[in-house]
């Protein structure tokens, strides 16, 4: 089946090419429709594909497209492995149910084949980046979906705002990848390839434990800017800026994981790196509390997700840098399926409210939109960690390995706990604020029910949010047993062993989660002048998390506004006037000089020019006559 | 063939300049339609051309021979994309250029005979036929930026010459004390490149020539901080001056440092890494960080030009496989990618008349395809994955790391900075609504000119995704460079393993 595993790729590719060039001509939705059976007929070639791995033993191969750049050992190939194949299913599965939702919330819009186009070469560069079988062409995944997020962020360009989003969202992804490109550096330098098949097998014997560290931090640099994570997070809460079906599938279910993905792919490589393994899992852990803390002060229903993504994301670091990285995909897998759904039924009620976004002005919305609510209250139990859904089980095992860890985790371990009480507060505040309650409409607004081209995707993801979580339970650990060819070089951390232990950890992380429920729905239930006051209380800390930290401003300060003004004094004044300023005064030196020494000065610099290509054509005249 | 290649431009301009000067609307078409044939006949070279090291289509004459002067030519791995360019710009310069009324025979025959002077200098085997052709191109570009330019066009066109011509002379000096070392050692007189590299030089001697070379190559490329009248002649310039300055031109010294100072002066270069790495880096941030704060989208363009040619200069002194494959390569892809910008910028001053960024904004509105052409190109030049600017940088970062590691993560920097300050660029102008009367009536590409543009894009492309068609061309003749700096030198390429020994071994070149 590998011979067709070109076409995972190529398939979304040739989608979006169509749509680019023949796009206007399709009338009504039918771009769509096209791009999401691009996308589908994916999903299908990805699973035939992953069969041989459902029965287990079988380790993957590398299929060569063509070279690239041989001198440095990156090659056009995929490698297909569980892991890869994972990733596949996600990315398809999770984006054809958001590119069909899609087709109901562009509906009218004036571009709406071309952004088609784009979702369609988005998903074609996400399956570019898990198929690649070395680090360049990772990379080449990893700036085209770099790319993508960038014209989808700034899809309505004659707003101010999402123009200037997708800016900054492309410049601190660069950021990050300066430090990845430099860890790539480091890897070519060691091993003479950037192959997977190349590097992995002989990391142990040609790397010392500081080259390890160094690769280990400059990957984990890269990681940080695309999938937002302290202190290159800032990005991703302006991205919302986007239209919802983009972040659903770029800023929450695929593109931002690709940082926990291939921290996973070079497992290999931290294996040798306890450091920078712990230093992942810290910055996961802090990202996950810090991001959390802003998520319960938002008022716009976006923002709110945005931050749990940072947040979420932020656990899914704190796995792979325990080293319990079935546990870290676990959950990408998992928060793919439930904040896949909160985005869309965001999206849902965003379209059905007349493009609000404030939940203050929202409120009882749960009769007008049963579908909606119903199923954004699956996702909030899911991401909130009560079980049975989905997030319990991911979150629960990221949990009690860094817990089973110990040291320095079991610090982390209590953070991830904290973090899990105050997600499970923000979602229900959320949902409440959204779907309980008295209405707090605007008078324009007419709030409704979405058609069942947006329901039914949303109904497909509860499902899985109820589900996915069974597929890696401490009972039946089937996806550690389909992802362990992957991971065959390392050890990966488990929890501790036991019932008893179990019951313990996951009664307290339950406990945590039913508290946060439990404090949002009592406290958001009641009037709104209540649930301000509960509000104010914390203040003026409730206006810090508000305003982000005002982490925003803090870059302004420190880094736009010095660095504008480096550049000026660069152009300005060292150029225009010091480098530029010096050379035409030696050109006035040269001339006055001239007007000493020669009456012949005409006053016209052009004949200086002349006058001297002459008089170098009568020296090379007069050398070659003269030697005869 | 090679002759061909040369003469065929100036027998175009030849043909050109016997129009009657009031059949004026003719002299345009019939200089783009004259220009396809050297196009046509490079398309042919680089279909033959074998995957070898060895010069091909060598052809050589005896010009002459008491000073041992020869019509030399011939072709290998490292001229021949360049030459493949020249022939492919030059059609389309022309074409880019009707709005060109004023002395429109004149603009097309210098034109071609820029045409003629660049692949001559690039094909060129004999240093002092080199020499002519360096400087026969000095010629037409200053009538092209004197005559056609904008309001400062003297100023710059005298600056472009005097500047280039002070470079020239210190390369004429070095080139016949090399020839009279050669002389003296062999019996013979010489100016062939072949012969050339076997002189054997004194260590100062070397070195001085090394760096008379050097200073006319680098005021060319432009390094810092001889770069200064790049912008000046950019600005100035009209658009197809513009784009072959900046695609072609300022190849020659790229060009040159890779085929003329690293063959002949081996263990100069060697010794001159540090200089050369450290002007490069210096160019790629400067370059960048000037550029970020431009009120003129030109010059803008010109100085990031400045920071990317910083990237080929590192490349070629890294002394690796990869760096010096990505030097040659980028030599091209620069020359399509800000070619093309230049080709927009004209493009948008056609319409508009001004350059000036602040004057724009929200004009993708009105011309979505110019600011979709624009907006590729940009990502081109950033250096986006799959488009060519990438592998031309990304194997001069990571080929160039083992030797040079220091200097490399310095120049990374200026992968963030290209994004700043092209992304910025395109906000201003392109996004938005367009709020100034002017700019909302303003219209879109004509298919004439999205003709100019879909073949640099398509290039583009499959460069990005298949340079082996160029690669494999390159690889030979780069890799027999670093052969001979390998042979003549004690410089040693580090063999990859552990990291601390292999950047211990980079360092102690």
């Amino acid at each position: 089946m590998t011979e067709f595993l070109w076409l995972v790729i190529a398939l979304p590719l040739g989608g979006a090419l169509l749509l680019h060039f023949f796009g206007r001509y399709l009338k009504g939705p039918l771009s769509g429709w096209l791009a999401s059976a691009a996308v589908a007929a994916s999903f299908v070639i990805g699973v035939v594909a992953a069969l041989p791995f459902f029965q287990g033993g079988e380790h993957g191969v590398t299929v060569l497209l063509w070279e690239w750049m041989p001198a440095i050992g990156a090659n056009l190939e995929l490698h297909w492995d569980p892991l890869a194949a994972l990733m596949t299913l996600v990315v398809t599965g999770v984006g054809s149910l958001i590119h069909i939702f899609a087709i109901g919330y562009m509906h009218g819009d004036d571009r709406f084949p071309r952004f088609f186009t784009y979702l369609n070469l988005f998903a074609a560069s996400m399956l570019t980046l898990v198929l690649a079988g070395n680090y360049a062409m990772l990379f080449l995944g990893w700036e085209l979906v770099g790319l993508c997020s960038y014209l989808l962020i700034g899809f309505w360009f004659t707003k101010p705002a999402p123009p200037a989003a997708a800016k900054k969202a492309f410049i601190v992804n660069r950021i990050g990848d300066f430090g990845f490109m430099i860890g790539l550096m480091l890897v070519f330098t060691a091993f003479g390839t950037l192959s997977y098949a190349g590097v992995f097998e002989r990391a142990g014997q040609q790397l010392t434990s500081g080259t390890a560290t160094a690769i280990g931090l400059l990957i984990l640099v890269g990681a940080a800017g695309k999938s937002a994570q302290i202190p290159l997070y800032v990005w991703l809460p302006d991205a919302m800026e986007g239209p919802t079906p983009v972040s659903a599938l770029i800023h929450a279910a695929t593109m931002v994981t690709a940082g926990v993905y291939v921290i996973a792919r070079s497992a290999a490589i931290y294996e040798l790196t306890p450091l920078a393994s712990t230093v992942v899992a810290t910055v996961g852990a802090l990202t996950a509390l810090w991001a959390a803390s802003i998520a319960i002060a938002q008022r716009d229903i976006k923002r709110v997700l945005a931050y749990s993504t940072i947040s979420q994301l932020g656990y899914m670091f704190l796995a792979v840098g325990a080293t319990a990285y079935v546990a870290g995909i676990f959950h990408l897998m998992t928060h793919a399926f439930f904040k896949a759904l909160l985005f869309l039924g965001a999206g849902s009620v965003i379209h059905a409210m007349g493009d609000e976004q404030d939940m203050h002005k929202m409120g009882g919305l749960r009769r007008k939109m049963p579908i909606t609510a119903a199923t954004m209250g699956v996702a909030t139990l899911a991401i909130a960690g009560l079980p049975p859904l989905a997030g319990f089980w991911s979150k629960d095992e990221i949990l009690a390995s860094s817990f089973a860890r110990g040291g320095w985790f079991s610090f982390l371990w209590i953070i991830g706990l904290i973090t899990a009480l105050l997600t499970a507060f923000y979602m229900s505040r959320q949902w409440v604020l959204v779907f309980l309650g008295e209405p707090r409409w605007e008078e324009s607004a007419h709030p409704h029910e979405s058609p069942r081209v947006m329901t039914i995707p949303l109904i497909v993801l509860a499902i899985l949010s109820v589900v996915g979580g069974l597929v890696n339970t401490p009972f039946r650990t089937s996806l550690e047993h389909f992802l362990e060819p992957s991971f065959e070089l390392v050890s990966l951390q488990h929890p501790d062993e036991g019932w008893l232990m179990f019951a313990l950890l996951a009664g307290l992380s339950v406990l945590a989660g039913l508290v946060g429920v439990g404090v949002g729905l009592l406290t958001y239930r009641r009037p709104l002048e209540r649930w301000r006051g509960f509000e104010e209380t914390f203040e003026p800390l409730w206006g810090i998390w508000e305003e982000a930290y005002r982490v925003d401003d803090m870059y302004g300060r420190v880094l736009v506004a010095p660095g504008k003004r480096t550049a000026e004094v660069a152009a300005f004044d060292v150029d225009a006037r010091l480098i530029d300023g010096s050379v035409n005064g030696i050109g006035r030196l040269v001339r006055s000089l001239g007007q000493w020494a020669r009456p012949l000065q005409t006053g016209f610099v052009r004949n200086y020019g002349v006058l001297f290509l002459g008089g170098t054509l009568i020296v090379v005249i007069w050398l070659v006559a003269g030697g005869a | 063939m090679l002759t061909a290649l040369i003469v065929l431009p100036v027998a175009a301009a030849i043909v050109v300049a016997l129009v009657p000067g009031r059949r004026r609307e003719i002299h345009l078409p019939l200089g783009i339609a004259l220009s396809a044939t050297p196009l046509a006949l490079a398309g042919y070279l680089f279909w033959v051309f074998e995957p070898a090291a060895a010069y091909q289509q060598v052809e050589r004459a005896i010009w002459y021979e008491p000073w041992g002067i020869s019509w030399y030519i011939g072709v290998d791995g490292i001229s021949l994309p360049m030459v493949v360019l020249t022939a492919l710009l030059v059609p389309i310069s022309l074409a880019a250029s009707t709005s060109i009324t004023n002395r429109t025979k004149e603009f097309v025959v210098y034109t071609l005979l820029l045409e003629a002077g660049l692949i001559g200098a690039f094909l060129a085997l004999d240093l002092f036929l080199f020499f002519v052709f360096f400087e026969a191109i000095l010629i037409p570009m200053y009538f092209i930026i004197g005559i056609w330019g904008g309001e400062r066009r003297i100023y710059a066109a005298v600056k472009f010459f005097i500047y280039t011509a002070f470079g020239s002379a210190l390369m004429l000096a070095a080139i016949i004390a090399l020839a009279a070392s050669h002389t003296a050692e062999f019996g013979f007189t010489s100016f062939a490149l072949t012969d050339l590299v076997n002189a054997d030089l004194t260590t100062g001697a070397e070195r001085w020539l090394f760096a008379a070379f050097a200073i006319a190559f680098a005021i060319k490329v432009p390094l810092f901080p001889f770069h200064t009248w790049l912008p000046d002649a950019h600005v100035e310039a009209p658009t197809a001056g513009s784009v072959l300055l900046a695609a072609v031109l300022l190849k020659l010294g790229t060009y040159g440092l890779l085929r003329f100072n690293l063959s002949l002066f081996p263990d100069a270069s060697v010794d001159a890494v540090p200089i050369m790495a450290t002007l490069a880096v210096i160019g790629i941030i400067y370059g960048a960080v000037v550029a970020i704060v431009q009120p003129d989208l030109k010059k803008l363009v010109a100085y990031s030009s400045v920071s990317h040619l910083g990237f080929i200069v590192l490349g070629t002194f890294a002394l690796t496989s990869g760096g010096l494959q990505g030097a040659v390569i980028q030599n091209l892809n620069h020359g399509l990618t800000t070619g093309a910008l230049f080709l927009l910028v004209g493009m948008l001053y056609d319409r508009r008349h001004t350059k000036r960024i602040a004057d724009f904004g929200g004009l993708q509105k009105v011309m979505p395809i110019l600011a979709g052409f624009f907006l590729f190109m940009a990502f081109a030049s950033i250096g986006l994955p799959g488009l060519n600017g990438f592998v031309g940088e990304f194997l001069v970062l990571i080929g160039s790391f083992p030797t040079l590691p220091g200097f490399v993560i310095a120049a990374a920097t200026g992968v963030v900075l290209a994004a700043i300050y092209l992304l910025w660029a395109y906000e201003r102008v392109f996004t938005g609504v367009p709020d100034k009367e002017e700019n909302s009536i303003l219209t879109d590409l004509s298919p004439r000119e999205i003709g100019l543009l879909a073949p640099l894009a398509a290039l583009i492309v499959v460069i990005g995704l298949y340079p082996g068609f160029l690669l494999d061309r390159i690889t030979p003749s780069t890799e027999a460079v670093l052969d001979h700096i390998v042979d003549q030198t004690d410089f040693v390429i580090p063999e990859p393993g552990r990291v601390d020994d292999v950047l211990v071994a980079g360092d102690s070149s």
